[in-house]
């Protein structure tokens, strides 16, 4: 599955690096945006609405501190699926709302997701309900609980120079 | 940490989204149902006192070319494991740090770090630039070949 990257021109990069960074909290924000770029308000929020359909843009959120609102615990499993079992178990661990990241990897544990619990939900309690439910056994499956967290920023740049190289890649 | 019902409710709507519209924020105050000023003056007072960590945009890597991800497991001695783990953290390629459990016989390695790249050469590369500057050796590069799911914590209020 090859996908050509979308076409960004600097002014498009530099207007992604500061609406990930620190979005404007201000009145009119693509004016303020604007200014910085050299561009009035109608085109920056025309490139905000191609960048968002062209789905370069997910969407504007904020993104808050977990330790600051209360206890969350969670846990990185691993599985060793057998290729036959892929596709139950996968149905299985998505529908879990605390499972947030699943993976196929390349290694003898296929298998990868997070379990985060917040607000006094029980995460031992949901790990062995995944396990009894996908049916893989316990020789089979890792519960890497989590010690330390010491970074969540899932953050790009863009305006550096392999941003400009990926252009011209193909 | 004090926090009332109204802040509540524009962190419950703004981690789910901001509209991208002529006026964000106004469109967000009628949601909530208090004036634009005032939830621009919350949103600001949140976000200095780090309830919020971020307010941004979120952005699909893989459209702009960066299209390789792995996670990357260290085998690292426990007394080392904050300041490698730190170290680590402090390289933009690294998007997630955990320090983690070991089952012993079973799952040696304690430090787990996802590094995404333009391609894998690339990301096998920049692992090897981590091992260099951090001195272990020990490490596994274990490439995605399937996101199943991809979502955020949503944090109940």
């Amino acid at each position: 599955m090859k996908m050509e990257p979308v076409k960004l021109d600097k002014q498009d990069k530099e207007l992604l690096q500061m609406m990930q960074d620190e979005f404007p909290v201000e009145e009119r924000p693509w004016a303020v945006l604007g200014k910085k770029l050299g561009l009035s308000e109608e085109e920056v929020l025309a490139r905000v609405k191609k960048l968002s359909s062209d789905g370069v843009i997910r969407k504007l959120r904020t993104i808050l501190d977990a330790q600051k609102l209360g206890s969350c615990s969670s846990t990185l499993m691993a599985m060793k699926v057998p290729e036959d079992k892929m596709d139950h178990v996968v149905r299985v661990v998505n529908e879990y709302m605390s499972v947030t990241h699943n993976y196929r990897r390349e290694h003898d544990y296929n298998l990868w997701f997070t379990v985060t619990t917040c607000g006094g939900k029980d995460l031992e309690e949901t790990v062995e309900e995944i396990k009894r439910k996908t049916g893989i056994p316990d020789s089979d499956t890792l519960d890497l609980r989590t010690t330390h967290v010491f970074k969540i920023d899932v953050r790009f740049k863009f305006t550096d120079t392999e941003v400009e190289g990926g252009e011209t890649r193909g | 940490m004090d926090k009332d019902e109204i802040d509540q409710a524009i962190l419950n709507i703004t981690q789910e989204g901001i509209p991208l519209v002529e006026e964000p924020f106004e469109e967000l105050a009628k949601q909530v149902g208090i004036s634009r000023d005032e939830v621009i003056r919350r949103l600001k007072r949140l976000r200095s006192i780090g309830v919020i960590k971020r307010l941004g945009i979120s952005v699909n890597q893989r459209k702009v070319g960066i299209v390789a991800n792995a996670v990357v497991a260290w085998k690292v001695p426990e007394e080392q494991l904050e300041s490698v783990g730190t170290l680590l953290s402090s390289y933009t390629e690294v998007t997630h740090s955990y320090g983690r459990v070991t089952i012993p016989g079973k799952w040696e390695h304690n430090l787990f770090t996802v590094i995404h790249g333009y391609s894998r050469e690339s990301v096998e590369s920049i692992a090897k630039q981590l091992s260099e500057a951090c001195g272990i050796m020990d490490y596994l590069v274990m490439f995605s070949n399937g996101q199943f799911k991809r979502t955020s914590v949503k944090h109940p209020f």
